[in-house]
């Protein structure tokens, strides 16, 4: 009863290169689907995803709805504001009232890094972690691998960095496991109190100024600087971080090559990133979006299989 | 018991069968004027682009083509087991009103031609939908029969029938094993 990738997905570190593989090979096909005038396939029908967001999203949540609908799947959408609650509490009770309501699968967002693997390991429901704290965010991870895999064809020996607030980012975290493991080159660029202390042991090169960044990098994958770390005193303004550290036209001109700009959203227009960039001919921001929902159609796909539930359902078993 | 493997079909014969499958879609289909060949993954894909051949040969005419992948369509995914490796689908250009003649291998149960018929159905509505298999092995579990037929084969209990291709298998052929000898 082992399917590819175990019950849940919730995270890319522990993931082999194998099977991030087995996700963007699943994943290219099915950006097909979402080309066709009926933008369906019936391979999910009569499974239930809950999609359970603690944190505002709208990209993440509607990429996942989109993937779960495209798959015949029923979906069910809870946005809970976290501050309310004690958050151990209310995932264990949440996680009870799930399994009362025999859903299938939970994608989850979460605030508090580890939130995905708590309530994993609590009911017997496929878990996708959205998002948990600062931990990973493996769907937008994986996007970030299919855009630059089909751009390049390969990421081995591709030179990719990270430029932003790689502290408090889990994008950033599930892009340096996925792409270490897919055989990239892997950077960051930021100022130094918005990278973890202990960087040097994921195994990537720093970057103090991002200029040495564009000119060793093949792709730039350019962070949200989240506007709360002005206030949070981590960088004195954002015209200061753009001045430094942004993204723009006449830095990435000096580069000896065309570098492939990406961002995972929402994009801060004139902070980390500037406009003629971010819409110019080697930014592949929209792809992006495109990517995530074939994405997370594939991850769908891959645990369904590890559904027992399902299983049941389809030979005619009882679930009542 | 695994029995050797006997040749049904050799290259030249999978030629020849081919070609007369061609000739028969054509005269079926009234001609190559509406006709769409529609190959499913993966076998299929590689016949037609043979039957493509054919008629481009014979007839001067560039029979558009297209590959169907049934993975997300097969009505016992959730019984597999370990997920199935998902091919490419490429339908290209609009079905609607035109002759898609569906081309496979082998047709056995059906159950692959009937998850064909569901996807086509989300690409549009083709005036008429016809199937051309290289081998019929009998054994059917649906209502589902081929309009042209390259050769049909019975098929022992716990026998298979493989067709090769030399753009996949390094040869063209047509094998029948007739004990349960896995693969």
């Amino acid at each position: 009863m082992s399917a590819p990738l175990g019950k849940d997905l919730l995270g890319l570190e522990h993931l082999s290169a194998e099977q991030i593989t087995l996700i963007l090979d699943t994943a290219d096909p099915l950006r097909e689907i979402s080309e066709r005038a009926i933008k369906k396939v019936p391979t999910l029908r009569g499974a239930t995803v809950l999609n359970l967001f603690y944190e505002p999203s709208t990209r993440t949540r509607t990429s996942f709805e989109f993937a779960e609908k495209r798959m015949s799947a029923d979906t069910v959408n809870i946005a809970t504001a976290a501050s309310s609650v004690t958050k151990g509490e209310t995932l264990v009770d949440t996680a009870k009232n799930l399994e009362a309501m025999k859903i299938d699968m939970v994608v989850i967002r979460h605030p508090s890094s580890g939130a995905a693997r708590f309530l994993a390991e609590r009911i017997e429901s496929n878990v996708i972690n959205a998002g948990d704290g600062m931990h990973e965010h493996p769907t937008q991870g994986l996007l970030d691998l299919l855009t630059l895999r089909r751009k390049f064809g390969t990421l081995k020996g591709k030179r990719v960095c990270i430029v932003g607030d790689v502290l408090h980012s889990r994008v950033a975290r599930s892009n340096i496991w996925g792409l270490t493991k897919l055989g990239a080159d892997v950077a960051v660029c930021g100022p130094r109190t918005l990278l973890p202390a202990a960087i040097a042991e994921f195994g990537v090169t720093v970057f103090d100024r991002v200029e040495a960044a564009i000119e060793w990098a093949d792709a730039l994958n350019v962070l949200r600087l989240q506007l709360e770390r002005m206030t949070g005193g981590y960088i004195p303004s954002l015209r200061e971080y753009n001045r430094v550290f942004g993204v723009t036209r006449e830095r990435l001109d000096r580069s000896p090559r065309d570098l492939v700009i990406m961002h995972p959203g929402p994009m801060n227009r004139g902070v980390e990133i500037d406009s003629d960039v971010a819409d110019g001919p080697h930014s592949v921001i929209l792809e992006q979006v495109t990517n995530g929902v074939a994405v997370r159609m594939a991850v769908l796909y891959l645990l369904a299989g590890h559904a027992p539930a399902l299983a049941e359902a389809a030979k005619g078993g009882d679930r009542s | 018991m695994p029995a050797a493997p006997t040749v049904v079909l050799n290259a030249r014969a999978l030629e020849r069968t081919v070609a007369r499958m061609a000739d028969e879609i054509v005269e079926r289909a009234d001609g190559t004027e509406q006709l769409v060949l529609v190959g499913i993954q993966r076998r299929g894909v590689q016949i037609a682009d043979r039957v493509a051949k054919v008629i481009a040969d014979r007839e001067g005419a560039q029979v558009p083509r297209g590959a169907l992948d049934i993975t997300l369509y097969r009505d016992d995914l959730q019984t597999v087991g370990p997920r199935p490796i998902i091919g490419k689908t490429d339908i290209p250009w609009a079905i609607d009103g035109k002759t898609v003649v569906i081309v496979d291998d082998v047709l056995y149960t059906g159950r692959t031609v009937r998850a064909a018929l569901d996807e086509l159905a989300d690409f549009g509505r083709p005036a008429r939908i016809m199937l051309a298999v290289v081998v019929d092995r009998g054994g059917r579990e649906l209502p589902i029969h081929a309009d042209v037929v390259g050769r049909v084969v019975d098929v022992p209990k716990g026998g298979r029938v493989d067709v090769f291709v030399s753009e996949l298998d390094g040869r063209d052929e047509v094998t029948l094993v007739i004990a349960g000898e896995e693969g």
